[in-house]
């Protein structure tokens, strides 16, 4: 443990992960009062992506941990993806 | 001879306890992932019920949580940073504002949902019950989805205070923090969840 690097976030990079989060749930709310169709889910989904990506880069530590984590982390989102694509796959052309 | 016995207690893998909690966090990620699928599957079945019965939702309160959760998160992140930095007295602060903070997002929840059942909605009333298909799936997801992620935040509290106990009495310090470090990415789990419900449950319409 002792010969990897350990890497301490500062308080100011945190509280700027902070503001750029509370940014997009503003520009979230905006977007979703605004009458856009389909665009809407589509803009909202879009931000809360960028949001969780943001979340585990910084808050989560992604940045700094190995990188056999990180290819964990992406495995998981490609097989939920996977998923999620099957599905409607089913729904749409049943 | 003690001396070799504390070394073997001391013996430790954080690496290791970081990717157990790592696992544990992709089967929570692939529960709600479930739950994020029915909720749009019905609703591409139920536009219109789904439609009218996301006006009914509190956006305001909804907002409200999340710049809490948000905030909460950011505190965990710095306890994590103070704590490297060996700074107990800020790790703790940090930590009770979490706790605090989490409080106040399940005393809103619990007014958020006190309004809900004060008008009949709850799950097997006879006023929910008269409702479309439509309406009755969309607040059965709303109440089980987010009853869920309140159960998580209690979870994460209770993990939480654990930790803030064991700062206190010095168990975890700025040579081994990867209880907190665990605790903090179970809080962050919360948080990414409520990123998802706050815009599919209180602002697309």
């Amino acid at each position: 443990m002792s010969e990897e690097k350990q890497h301490i976030v500062s308080y100011k990079s945190n509280a700027l992960v902070l503001i750029a989060l509370l940014c997009l749930t503003m520009l979230t709310v905006a977007i979703t009062s605004v009458e856009l169709g389909p665009w809407n889910v589509t803009a909202a989904m879009l931000i809360a992506s960028l949001k969780v990506g943001i979340v585990l880069t910084y808050f989560m530590h992604l940045k700094f941990e190995h990188v056999i984590l990180r290819m964990m982390v992406i495995m998981v989102v490609l097989v939920f993806t996977a998923l999620i694509i099957i599905t409607f796959f089913d729904y749409l052309y049943r | 001879m003690e001396q070799t016995a504390s070394h073997i207690l001391e013996h430790r893998d954080d690496t290791a306890s970081k990717l157990g909690m790592w696992l544990f966090i992709f089967t929570e990620i692939l529960l709600f992932g479930g739950l994020f699928i029915v909720y749009s599957v019905y609703r591409y079945k139920y536009p219109v019920a789904f439609h009218l019965a996301n006006h009914e939702l509190d956006k305001t309160i909804g907002l409200i949580n999340t710049v809490i959760l948000l905030i909460s998160s950011m505190t965990v992140a710095m306890s994590v940073s103070s704590i490297q930095r060996g700074n107990k007295k800020l790790t703790i602060t940090l930590l009770s504002i979490t706790l605090l903070l989490a409080l106040i997002f399940l005393v809103n929840k619990y007014f958020e949902w006190g309004a809900k059942f004060h008008h009949g909605l709850y799950p097997g009333s006879g006023i929910l019950h008269d409702l479309s298909h439509g309406d009755i799936l969309f607040f059965g997801l709303y109440f089980f989805m987010t009853g869920l992620h309140a159960l998580h935040i209690i979870i994460g509290m209770t993990f939480l205070a654990v930790i803030l106990v064991k700062v206190k009495n010095k168990r975890i310090n700025s040579g081994d923090y990867v209880l907190l470090e665990n605790g903090g990415l179970y809080w962050h789990l919360v948080d990414l969840i409520w990123i998802f419900l706050f815009p599919l449950f209180y602002l697309i319409h």
